[in-house]
This record gives C-alpha cells, sequence and structure tokens, in this order.
C-alpha cells in the first residue's frame, strides 16, 4: 500500500463522521473572521437562535474596508464603517478573540493568523475569504469558504466536504539571483492555468521550496486559489517549527515539543502517490510580469506582450485579445516598455517583513520616478510595520518618495479608499489582476515586491539587477 | 433555501471564459451587511457604462447596450450559459446572492471553480457542467434563437437545449439531495451533535495544544 500524503494525514485526523457516499463532516480547528464575509453568518446564526460552537476558535479582524491613512479619523466612508461597526457588534455579541483597528495586532486575517501562532502545523484552517490557502505554508490544510460555510463552522464547528485530488508542484533546483517566491508561483499558474488546480489539493515539495523561508512559502499557497486549488500546502520542516516557535498562542514549554514532535510527522511519506505530478526546473524561472486580466497571463520580464493571433485555441485567443483591449497593451511589446502610473506593495500575498525588505533593498538611496504617481507601501499588520520601522525601512521608502500607510487589504481589492483611477496602470504585488480588481477600469500588473519596487524607482518594469545609479 | 428540482427558462449566453466573482459582483458592494439587493449590480461593470456606488438609484444609470443581460429578451433571463471555469477567484457568497437576485436559477458552463460551485449549492442557485461540445452547441442553439428556452431537471440530471436534444450531467448525490429538498445544512448537522463531542474528546487527548 502506497504512503500517506500531507493531505491525506491532515484530512484523516480532522474526519469527525463520514457517509457511504464520502462526504464528510471535517472538523475546524481555526476560523479567521473579517468583516466582509461574515455579516450574514452572524445574522443567520442570531436569527436561528444558535451560539457558536467553540467561540475560542475564532479570530476576528477587520481588514479590507480598514483605511491606510489617518486612523485617528475613523472611516469616513459610511457603509464601510457601517461593516466594520457590525463585526464589533458581532464579536462582542458572542465574545470572540477580536483585534480592533487601533490594536497594534491588526492587519490582513493571513498575516496575523501565523504571526499569532493562531494558525499551526497540524490545523484545519478556514475563512470566508480564498486566501486562506495561505496558512498551508505551516503544514496546515487551509482554505477559504463562503458565508453559508462561515456560519455552519459557527453553529457546528464542522464542514461537509468531499476529499478532493491530490497534486504534488515540485519546484527542483537553485532560483537564479532576484527570483522570489511569488515569481515561482506566477510561473506555475503560468503553466498549469487558472484552473489548473481545481479539484485538487496542491502541495508544494522540492528544493526550491524547501529553501523559501515560510513568508514565502506563504506567498506561494496564497496564490493556490489562482491555480484554482482551494487549499496549498507546504510540508513541516525545522523551519516551520522555528516559526512557530514564541508565537503567541502556540503552545509553550513542554507542550511544544509534544506539539512539535507531532508536526515532525505532517509530510508527505517518501512512497505517497499523486493524481498528478508538476514539476518546475526552478534556475529556468525568471522575474515574472502579469500582461493581461487573468493570473495565468504572466511574462518574464525580459519577455514580450504575446500575440493572441499565434493561439491556435479560439475562445482563449478571444480572451487574450479582450485582455490586451483591457490593458491597452500591442502584442509584441516589451515588458520592460510597460509604464505603471501607481506602485502597491502590500497584500496577503507580499506584506510581510520580508518582502517589505525586498522592496526596501531595492530602493535604498534611489527615487521614485516622475512618471510614478503614487508609490505605497501597506504593511501587512500592525506588527509588521512596527519591525519594519525598527529597521529603518519606513525612512528608506519615505526618502525616495513612496507613501508608507497602515496595515490592511488596501489597494488589493479596493474597497477602501486606496483605488486606481479609470485606465491607471499599476506594479502591484497583490494577487489578482481581473478587471476592475483595483479600481473600476485600472490596470493590474502582478509582480514581486522587489520588482514593484524596480518598476517604481525607473518608471518602467525592469530586473533590479539591471537598474542604473 | 430554496429547492431545486425542475426549471425551465430562458438561457442568456455569456461568452467569456474565467469569468471571476470581481465581475460578478465588484468589490464596493460587498460592503453590504445583507444577503439580498445585490441584483441590479450583477456585472455592474460590465452592465452600466457609468461607474457604480452603493446606494445608487439603478434606473438613473446608463446600461450598456452591448452587454448581454441588458438585451431582451435576456433580460428576462433564468438560466446563465458561460465558458470554463465560471465563478473563479474570491469566495464572496454575494457573487451568488447577485446572481440569484438578478433572477437566475441555473449556470450552465464546461467547469466551475470550486468556492463558487460549494457556494452556488447552498443557495439553490444549480450549477450544471456539461462538456465543451455540449456547452458549445447549446451557444449555437441559443445564439441562432434569442429567447430560447432549456429545461434543467435536477431529477432527471439531465438539459433539454432548444432543439429537444438531452443531455446529460451529474452532482454528487448528497448535494443533490439537499438541493431537491432544499435542506438546511446547520440543522442536519446538529444531528451529529455527538459525533463532534466525541472527536473534541479525542483531540483533548491526542493534540491538547489545538483545544485552548
Amino acid at each position: 500500500m502506497a504512503g500517506k500524503t500531507l493531505y491525506d494525514k491532515l484530512w484523516e485526523t480532522h474526519v469527525v463522521r463520514e457517509e457511504p457516499d464520502g462526504s464528510t463532516l471535517l472538523y475546524i480547528d481555526r476560523h479567521l473572521v473579517h468583516e466582509v464575509t461574515s455579516p450574514q453568518a452572524f445574522e443567520g446564526l442570531r436569527l436561528a437562535g444558535r451560539e457558536p460552537w467553540r467561540g475560542d476558535s475564532v479570530l476576528a479582524v477587520p481588514d479590507h474596508n480598514v483605511p491606510t491613512t489617518n486612523r485617528d479619523a475613523g472611516i469616513e466612508d459610511p457603509v464601510s464603517r457601517t461593516q466594520v461597526e457590525t463585526l464589533e457588534s458581532n464579536v462582542s455579541g458572542f465574545g470572540l478573540k477580536f483585534f480592533p483597528m487601533a490594536d497594534v495586532r491588526q492587519g490582513i486575517v493571513h498575516v496575523i493568523g501565523p504571526e499569532q501562532g493562531a494558525t499551526l502545523p497540524g490545523m484545519t484552517v478556514v475563512c470566508g475569504d480564498s486566501h486562506t490557502s495561505t496558512h498551508g505554508a505551516l503544514g496546515a490544510l487551509a482554505f477559504g469558504i463562503g458565508t453559508s460555510e462561515v456560519e455552519h463552522v459557527l453553529a457546528t464547528q464542522c464542514l461537509w466536504q468531499k476529499k478532493t485530488k491530490a497534486m504534488q508542484i515540485r519546484v527542483e533546483g537553485e532560483l537564479r539571483p532576484g527570483v522570489t517566491a511569488k515569481d515561482i508561483v506566477l510561473a506555475i499558474i503560468g503553466r498549469i492555468g487558472t484552473a489548473g488546480g481545481t479539484g485538487y489539493a496542491i502541495e508544494f515539495a522540492g528544493s526550491a521550496i524547501r529553501s523559501l523561508s515560510i513568508e514565502g512559502r506563504m506567498s506561494i499557497c496564497n496564490m493556490s486559489i489562482e491555480a484554482g486549488a482551494r487549499a496549498g500546502m507546504v510540508a513541516v520542516d525545522e523551519k516551520t517549527i522555528e516559526y512557530v516557535r514564541n508565537k503567541p498562542q502556540a503552545p509553550t514549554g513542554e507542550m511544544f515539543e509534544r506539539a512539535a514532535e507531532y508536526w515532525r510527522t505532517l509530510v508527505s511519506d517518501p512512497d505517497a502517490e499523486f493524481d498528478a505530478v508538476v514539476e518546475l526546473d526552478a534556475a529556468e524561472i525568471a522575474p515574472q510580469v502579469s500582461w493581461g486580466t487573468s493570473p495565468e497571463m504572466v511574462a518574464p520580464v525580459d519577455g514580450r506582450v504575446p500575440d493572441p493571433a499565434a493561439e491556435s485555441d479560439a475562445v482563449r485567443a478571444e480572451g487574450m485579445q479582450r485582455a490586451l483591449e483591457y490593458m491597452d497593451l500591442q502584442p509584441g511589446t516589451p515588458i520592460t516598455e510597460i509604464r505603471p502610473d501607481k506602485v502597491f506593495i502590500g497584500s496577503c500575498t507580499n506584506s510581510r517583513i520580508e518582502d517589505l525588505r525586498a522592496a526596501a533593498e531595492v530602493v535604498k538611496g534611489r527615487r521614485k520616478a516622475d512618471n510614478i504617481k503614487l508609490a505605497m507601501v501597506v504593511p501587512g499588520s500592525g506588527l509588521v510595520k512596527q519591525q519594519a520601522e525598527q529597521e529603518g525601512l519606513d525612512r528608506i521608502f519615505l526618502d525616495a518618495g513612496f507613501e508608507w500607510r497602515e496595515p490592511g487589504c488596501s489597494m488589493c481589492l479596493a474597497m477602501n479608499a486606496d483605488r486606481l483611477e479609470p485606465g491607471e496602470r499599476c506594479a502591484s504585488t497583490s494577487n489578482r489582476n481581473f478587471e476592475g480588481r483595483q479600481g473600476q477600469g485600472g490596470r493590474t500588473h502582478l509582480v514581486s515586491p522587489a520588482l514593484a519596487a524596480a518598476a517604481a524607482v525607473a518608471g518602467h518594469f525592469i530586473e533590479p539587477s539591471k537598474l542604473g545609479g | 433555501m430554496q429547492a431545486f428540482t425542475v426549471h425551465k427558462g430562458i438561457v442568456a449566453p455569456l461568452d467569456r471564459s474565467n469569468v471571476d466573482t470581481d465581475a460578478i459582483i465588484p468589490k464596493q458592494y460587498l460592503k453590504s451587511v445583507k444577503r439580498t439587493g445585490f441584483g441590479p449590480n450583477a456585472f455592474d461593470d460590465w452592465r452600466y457604462l457609468d461607474p457604480g456606488e452603493p446606494g445608487m438609484d439603478h434606473s438613473q444609470r446608463r446600461p450598456n447596450p452591448d452587454f448581454v443581460l441588458n438585451r431582451p429578451p435576456y433580460d428576462q433571463a433564468t438560466i446563465l450559459l458561460a465558458r470554463k471555469n465560471f465563478g473563479c477567484g474570491s469566495s464572496r457568497e454575494h457573487a451568488v446572492w447577485a446572481l440569484t437576485d438578478f433572477g437566475f436559477r441555473a449556470v450552465i458552463a464546461p467547469s466551475f471553480a470550486d468556492i463558487f460551485f460549494s457556494n452556488s449549492c447552498k443557495n439553490g442557485l444549480l450549477p450544471v457542467v456539461l462538456a465543451e461540445d455540449e456547452v458549445q452547441n447549446l451557444f449555437e442553439q441559443v445564439e441562432a434563437n434569442p429567447g430560447a428556452q432549456v429545461e434543467v431537471n435536477l431529477e432527471e440530471m439531465t438539459v433539454t437545449a432548444p432543439d429537444a436534444t438531452v443531455f446529460r450531467f451529474t452532482l454528487d448525490e448528497d448535494r443533490r439531495h439537499r438541493l431537491l429538498h432544499g435542506l438546511d445544512d446547520i440543522a442536519l448537522t446538529l444531528q451529529h451533535a455527538d459525533d463532534i463531542r466525541a472527536y473534541e474528546e479525542r483531540l483533548r487527548q491526542d493534540r491538547p495544544w489545538m483545544v485552548e
């Protein structure tokens, strides 16, 4: 009999009940909650006269609607304000753990979960947010759910799920200098497509993945959903265990050692069989820039905008054509000739300390180009911001003409005041380049923090190593 | 949840693949704390020529005459036909609420994103997966006869095209059962409360650090 995959192990330890047709009642250890996808779930709970099954499994935080400037003034938009106030009244009504906007621990839900040790290896983690896959980087089974499921988890601590297929994506070899976790995941999505992982749980493996920090692994797992997979994960190793050690909600002392012993078993067995395996050579991955309106539409920074006329699949060619029109790009244009108007460094993909360090290293001693109307850095949490300030990163950004903001989702999806104007083009470290994602009519190019920083300095896309001065 | 058994209605052909949930309901409308009222803003960026904000009077806005749902008889459509990977992107259930609020009862496509598929089944919006050539066939029939009706039958798991061709689809038995009877998921799960408590007891023994 073949060994077990990491996904098998995580799944099996959470089965409460299995029906003959394979429908499984799966236990949920951690439920992260934000203001956008929870109000209707809390309302449903109240209308049915139900209480949360295990309130201590919940950690709630406002992140999508919060302003990134002048927090003392509160939230100006009354509709956004109502949504955040609704979360506050729901968590206080049900006695749930909550970090309000003024708390230094507030931040993007997928940054603060691991940061607080609320996400631990071996857990099932859910949130009404598709980027919950992020937490899989710690060897957890983490996936996004809809609001009906948020209500279901609140009421029962469980979800009805069917086990999906398992895919291993193996990235072997050494990355070229300047190539980051973000480039790996964009290259993966470019290879397998935005539906390539649909119906699968993806385990990212191989020497290039193991060489990444936990932050880098989070950037990769974060975008599993952009490849269609609800969950992405990385096996536990000593980096995982060291990352978790001393986190506020992690176990301590002997209990930590007992947990760590268990966590070390959270790897796929050598003889485990996957339903699909995809292999990438790390040395062949170049820094990536998305050129279209789907995350699979990526090109190397030294490449060109592709030509739909060269695409044999008619439906695909039409999608490319539509994307080029929306993006106002011509086939064959060198990626390095694309000139953004704005630069956004942030989001649950790339707003952790390592991301800010990578961007600061490029920016240090340089200035934002004149054609860049706005370059903004939005740390993923108050604690990331604090850490960056202790390291002097804020000064580097401010001296270069960047803006240094308060933590939140910000211009990744533009639910707060941070957004693109129609026609504006953005170099963004976020995860989605859909039409209108960063503001109606806005045009998004997905890149790594280093490339976003380089674009801000040069005024066009460029490999950071090729920047002058 | 509204049960789904058999539904016959006008099909709107939305000839795009990778229709994402940001397109189905743009972010500014997610600020609502309600489950209803999203219909006028379904596909807002494609449907109107002027930018939309919550609270606007939709009768005063400029509809995009080229968008399929603005063209009669498709404005009366109750079945949406689209290309592959429908509903990709964000987990927002508001996308499903926008489609049901518009009046849709079913979406037919060659494939769906996982979270959207799950959200649909929990709101009585039936996601129907047909093969790409069957979807292509339906596009051709519907575009040749605007307003042509299609019947979706969940009991039989069939789609009957305007020319009476019958296409078969599948849905897992659990989801089908819940949709056919419009069942409340939570009440069903709470029938297994003892199993959940027993699991938690084992968890406290085996992995006590997981339970604070």
